[in-house]
């Protein structure tokens, strides 16, 4: 308490100092939360794990009852349902293939629009469009259309090429003939097909990766970019030497948060599976539920002890 | 011209007392422009940009494509979706199908009562989050690790995980069995029982039943989920704020203390008017992510008629039933679902444009570290 006494003679002292007083202030701004964390959420967390090891039977009139199964939701989304492991091996490989494709186009993406060049502006507003409208309702309707399929192919027109064109922006066909003389494997080729006509997904879902990278970027300081200029370093080098290096730690952040996203999106298939077991079966979907969570939780775990070796961290001070 | 291009030696003669004279030899405009256009320099500028233009207009091509295929569809006339030629272009014009959904869907009931909930919840959450974000940004105190971790352990569990609990949460809502209590039961600590003779059937409308209050087909469901920094992505928000509230300078603050002001105060006095454009893109995101949100809106209201939000309205209007061809309806009705999707966004496609600088501006102005 007699610590501070250089502060300049202050008239009249409060009982508590400013540590404290900072300290009760922290546990105010953060009570709404922590609160509703207590109160709310961990409650409900502690319900659905509570319903995955139990059966609910609906009695007409009166009510429902919990009746406990120990295990047998889990054994029964594991070995008895026959779609539910496959959905999920499925989900996790292509979430295995999203991961890099977002996380590289949209670091990508952010250093080209953190160059100055005339309507980055309005690029800039477009990219992030589907952050804002690309979701929830609009998911939906966008994720089977069939008119903005016919209007975005060509079929039926004769393009004088002799054949249908689909509505296919690269076929992997023309991949492969571009790469033949190449030694890269098949399934290189088979991945940038993929990723291209993937494009509109991988747009749609790297809005707020965009965002976190350039905010990384606006961060580097111009003296050190400056400084490798007048070393004569090339863009390229630059790239590598000082920009990839200082938004390393944005990369672990995107991934997770990647990760995070695709897992928890409702066109990801694993949680279509899920919400479908949901009006059947509503407790064996959250047994599904809790096993996707661990499987994600371990990846999530994986991954970022893994990628936390290799990031960057900038001395401040 | 300009003082600063001058690489031979200028004179400089003294005019008056404000003003100066420069004389200098400019080297012919022909060289000039030649050494700025010639060079390999300037070509690979030129190469540089012209890429960069394609592929920026390549991909916000992408991006808008499916737009602008909505918007095509929303004007065509029925005939023109028989029609083989017609793909972006309509040959007739009409707007059957947007008055169709404006009369026939409710339009303007749901746009009211989204327009409500988005608005109440994103002012909430904006607040809320920016709160515990600041609590978490800039006082060290014990559990501060542990109250982040909460957070991000918040945004981890996917709500498809919670749904069957979140419906259970709030259609028996009762915080520590309190309105048990006054209905004559104990208290009861986390373990609420559910096995209760409870009519669930038509008198749902009860605010009290003994197992707790309902809450489902209200909003209420959503405000406490939003006061408590629990809704929708709001990990994501307390994220984004907490991390920018580290880049505003610790110094701000300490001069506001000195100068007597409390802690709350200085928070609403200086800190919140500084972080109005990140606020104002956590605002963005939570308005329209809920605009459109179709999660929550099932989960929570079981009787649809209770309140038309505008993700529900999706749907064939009956006058425009059986209007095309029964081998062309698939396309037809694909195209109505898109103008349904189109009248739907049109509010957020607005308030973007209104909003989108401070998307950049707040995200830039943060200064994300990772730490």
């Amino acid at each position: 308490m007699t610590k501070d006494v250089k502060v300049k003679a202050p008239k009249k002292r409060k009982s508590a100092s400013l540590e404290r007083r900072k300290a009760r202030g922290g546990w105010i701004f953060v009570a709404p939360f922590v609160i509703g964390f207590l109160l709310i959420y961990l409650p409900m967390v502690v319900d659905s794990i509570t319903y995955s090891f139990n059966t609910i039977k609906v009695i007409p009139g009166v009510g429902y009852e919990l009746i406990p199964v120990g295990w047998a939701n889990y054994y029964e989304a594991l070995f008895d349902d026959p779609d539910y492991l496959q959905t999920l091996i499925k989900g996790l490989q292509t979430l295995a293939l999203d991961v890099p494709m977002i996380i590289i186009f949209s670091l990508f993406m952010a250093v080209l629009l953190n160059q100055k060049m005339a309507g980055r502006a309005a690029f800039r507003a477009i990219f992030f469009l589907p952050v804002i409208l690309s979701t929830g309702i609009m998911e939906e309707i966008r994720a089977s259309n069939a008119f903005t399929e016919y209007a975005g192919s060509t079929e039926g027109i004769d393009d004088g090429s002799g054949q249908n064109a689909s509505s296919e922006i690269v076929s992997s066909m023309d991949v492969e003939r571009l790469f033949s003389g190449m030694a890269v494997g098949e399934g290189l080729v088979e991945y940038v097909a993929q990723a291209i006509n993937n494009i509109y997904n991988i747009v749609n879902r790297s809005g707020v990766q965009m965002l976190i990278f350039l905010s990384g970027l606006q961060s580097i300081s111009p003296a050190i970019y400056e400084s490798v200029q007048i070393d004569g370093a090339t863009a390229w080098e630059t790239f590598w030497k000082i920009t990839f290096p200082m938004i390393t730690p944005m990369i672990l952040v995107n991934v997770v948060y990647t990760i995070i996203d695709s897992f928890t999106t409702n066109s990801n298939q694993v949680m279509v599976f899920i919400q479908n077991m949901y009006t059947e079966n509503n407790v064996l979907s959250s047994a599904m539920a809790w096993i996707y969570f661990l499987v994600v939780i371990l990846i999530l775990a994986v991954v970022s002890a893994i990628m936390s070796a290799f990031v960057f961290y900038q001395r401040r001070d | 011209m300009n003082a600063q291009q001058i690489d031979n030696k200028p004179k400089v003669q003294k005019e008056s007392k404000n003003k100066i004279r420069v004389e200098f030899e400019r080297t012919p405009l022909k060289e000039r422009l030649k050494a700025k256009f010639l060079s390999l320099f300037f070509l690979k500028k030129v190469v540089w940009y012209i890429f960069r233009l394609v592929l920026l207009i390549g991909i916000a091509y992408v991006v808008l494509f499916p737009f602008f295929s909505e918007v095509a569809g929303s004007i065509m006339a029925p005939q023109d979706f028989k029609d083989v030629e017609v793909r972006l272009i309509p040959k007739n014009f009409s707007l059957d199908i947007y008055k169709a959904i404006w009369t026939e869907l409710e339009y303007v009931k749901a746009f009211t009562n989204t327009l409500i909930l988005a608005l109440v919840t994103a002012l909430i959450q904006t607040f809320i989050c920016s709160f515990v974000a600041y609590g978490l940004a800039k006082f060290k105190f014990k559990g501060n690790k542990l109250v982040f971790f909460a957070v991000i352990f918040s945004l981890v569990v996917p709500h498809q995980t919670l749904q069957l609990s979140l419906f259970m949460e709030f259609r028996y809502f009762d915080i520590l069995g309190i309105a048990k209590l006054l209905n004559g039961g104990g208290i009861e600590l986390f373990g609420r029982t559910f096995l209760q003779s409870i009519d669930v059937i038509p008198d749902s409308w009860k605010l009290f039943t003994p197992g707790g209050i309902t809450l489902t087909n209200t909003y209420w469901p959503w405000i406490i989920l939003s006061l408590s920094g629990l809704a929708f992505k709001n990990g994501l928000y307390i994220f984004l704020l907490r991390q920018f509230f580290k880049g505003v300078p610790d110094e701000l603050e300490e001069s506001a203390y000195m100068d007597g002001s409390g802690i709350i105060k200085t928070f609403f006095s200086i800190i919140l008017p500084l972080s109005v454009p990140m606020m104002i893109t956590v605002f963005l995101f939570a308005f329209s992510w809920q605009w459109t949100d179709t999660f929550y809106t099932d989960t929570f209201f079981t009787i649809q008629d209770k309140a038309k939000l505008l993700p529900k309205i999706v749907g064939i209007p009956d006058s425009l039933s059986g209007v095309v061809d029964p081998a062309y309806q698939n396309l037809y009705y694909a195209a109505i679902r898109n103008t349904c999707g189109i009248m739907i966004i049109a509010p957020l496609v607005v308030l973007y444009l209104f909003c989108q600088r401070f998307l950049v501006q707040g995200i830039e102005r943060s200064g994300l570290t990772a730490d």
